[in-house]
């Protein structure tokens, strides 16, 4: 069980939150103009990395907000957790 | 050395000491015809048979550590063919009819055993839905019985029909039942070896070799192989490997757990399972009863579970049978399950010529394992998708035409 970071409530233990997989995934800015292969790549295709994944989290029984975390999925261990729109951080310190 | 009585009395005279290893350990060649990668039940059958219904020879199946030793061996072993969709119907119903065989076919006692299977109804809603699923079933050909309350509470006489979660009725497949999961694995491998199938373990693949948009081998742990034809089977791994080959995969890896009992005396005859409250329950021949819980939300090759889903699968399952409360739990183990957005596999093509895949089972493929790897050996040995695999290829989400059995049936397993 994960000891999680909010950016906005500190550090809470992980049933407090739920998780929502992939972040920093784009949604196409003209729908109408992509091809069924981008739509799908955007709607299911997902990276599923063994090593450094960002994802999405909400602190369901807490502030409710959303916000990004970076972790390595062999560890587990959670490397950084940050705000929604921060930009994605780089694939260092593991 | 076939499995008889008669060699059993033969072999008693040397004290059991001499009968020959179910199968050996050869050395990598330089290069086979095809090579499956992943020795769970699904790749080993699938070598079996490419060996056995197609008549190949030059065949491998490379698995990283031991045969068995992933999700094949980390399940809890339940096996049903009640979907709701025609084309897992199909899937499914060919695997039950296999299993039905399958102890002989290999000659090796899978102990495949049909003792019912119920999923349990707590509400109007479920009631609706195991009422359309059960239909459904029975236009397919698949024995589905509607109980009501009465007739659940007299098959499981201890099942607390009036708790937080009232019985209303259930959902009985006699068809389903369990098998035992290692066996299925030693046996497919053993009777591939016969078929002179090389089994390497402690093999694992770190890279695939494409010239101009085709497999042509892989490299591994044992040194670099040659290949005609490529079949991938890896699971919980299935995107590590799509990666090495260059695409995606619409996969998600998380975290499943499960949990057995101190054996204890017969006193669960059946399957039983609730997906209103995610309780999935039996009992094994040693006695323990095998309980499986949630997956994680949250993507992870840690194999292991996390800590509350174990309070989140007790809980319902002391309420539904309050004489398990004073049972001790003696093991806990996670698998790592690959979860499509549908939950339905991936069987056929990729968009590398001559390499083929088959995954994405998620939390739910044992039960699938002989039809699932006899529908592939077809996908394999012919180069296109077997009619049963091709409404389950990875161009369905591209199309939209998903199998959409997570929404439809609300079901784990
Ligand atoms: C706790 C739990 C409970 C479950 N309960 C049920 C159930 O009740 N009923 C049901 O139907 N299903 C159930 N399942 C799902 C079921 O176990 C799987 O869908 C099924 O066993 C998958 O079989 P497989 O042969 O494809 O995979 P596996 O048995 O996982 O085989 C894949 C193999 O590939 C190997 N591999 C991976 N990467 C590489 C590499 N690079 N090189 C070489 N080898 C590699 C792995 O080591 C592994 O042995 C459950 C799963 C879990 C974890
Ligand atoms: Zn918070």
């Amino acid at each position: 069980m994960f000891v999680i970071k909010c950016p906005y409530c500190g550090e809470r233990d992980q049933t407090e939150f739920s998780c929502h997989g992939e972040s920093h995934i784009a949604r196409p800015e003209n729908p109408n103009e992509v091809n069924d292969k981008e739509w799908g790549e955007y709607l299911f295709f997902r990276s599923n990395p063994k090593g450094i994944h960002y994802e999405r989290w909400t602190h369901d029984h807490g502030c409710r907000q959303w916000f990004n975390v970076k972790r390595h999925t062999v560890t587990d261990k959670i490397i950084q957790t940050y705000t929604m729109g921060e930009s994605k951080p780089e694939d260092n310190n593991v | 050395m076939k499995y008889s009585l008669l060699n059993l009395v033969r072999n008693s005279f040397s004290y059991h000491e001499n009968w020959q290893e179910a199968w050996s350990s050869p050395e990598l060649k330089k290069e086979y015809d095809i090579i499956i990668v992943g020795g769970g039940g699904h790749g080993l059958g699938t070598a079996y048979y490419l060996a056995k219904e197609f008549g190949l020879k030059n065949i491998a199946v490379l698995e990283k550590g031991w045969i068995g030793g992933g999700n094949t061996g980390r399940n809890t072993t339940i096996i049903r063919s009640n979907y709701l969709w025609d084309e897992s119907a199909a899937l499914y119903n060919h695997a039950v009819n296999l299993w039905e065989g399958l102890s002989s076919e290999l000659n090796y006692n899978v102990m495949f055993s049909q003792r019912g299977l119920f999923h349990l109804a707590h509400t109007v809603h479920d009631m609706q839905e195991i009422t359309r699923r059960g239909y459904s079933n029975h236009l397919n050909g698949i024995d589905a019985e509607i109980l009501d309350k009465e007739q659940v509470l007299k098959k499981i006489p201890y099942i607390n029909g009036d708790g937080r979660y009232p019985i209303m009725g259930a959902l009985l497949q006699r068809r389903g039942g369990t098998a035992r999961h290692d066996a299925v694995a030693w046996g497919y491998a053993r009777a591939a070896e016969n078929l002179g199938v090389d089994i390497i373990q402690n093999c694992e693949v770190k890279g695939i070799n494409i010239t101009n948009g085709t497999v042509t081998g892989l490299e591994t742990t044992r040194g670099s192989v040659k290949a005609k034809k490529v079949g991938l089977v890896p699971a919980g791994h299935s995107s590590v490997l799509a990666n090495m080959a260059g695409f995606h995969l619409p996969i998600n890896s998380v975290p499943l757990q499960a949990l057995v009992s101190e054996p204890i005396k017969p006193i669960l005859d059946c399957v039983i399972m609730s997906n209103a409250v995610h309780v999935y329950v039996s009992q094994s021949d040693k006695g323990e009863i095998v309980v499986g819980a949630g997956s994680d939300a949250y993507n992870s090759y840690s194999q292991r579970g996390s800590f509350d889903m174990i309070e989140h699968i007790m809980g319902p399952l002391v309420e539904l049978f309050p004489i398990f409360s004073r049972l001790k739990m003696l093991r806990q183990w996670g698998g790592i399950v690959d979860v499509t957005p549908d939950r339905s596999p991936i069987i056929g093509k990729t968009p590398v010529e001559n390499l083929f895949i088959n995954c994405g089972w998620g939390t739910g493929g044992f039960k699938a394992t002989p039809g699932s790897a006899h529908t592939f050996a077809e996908t394999v040995a012919t180069g296109e998708p077997s009619k049963m695999a091709a409404p389950f290829s990875i161009d369905r989400h591209y199309s939209g035409a998903l199998v959409d059995e997570a929404a439809a049936a609300a079901v784990a397993h």
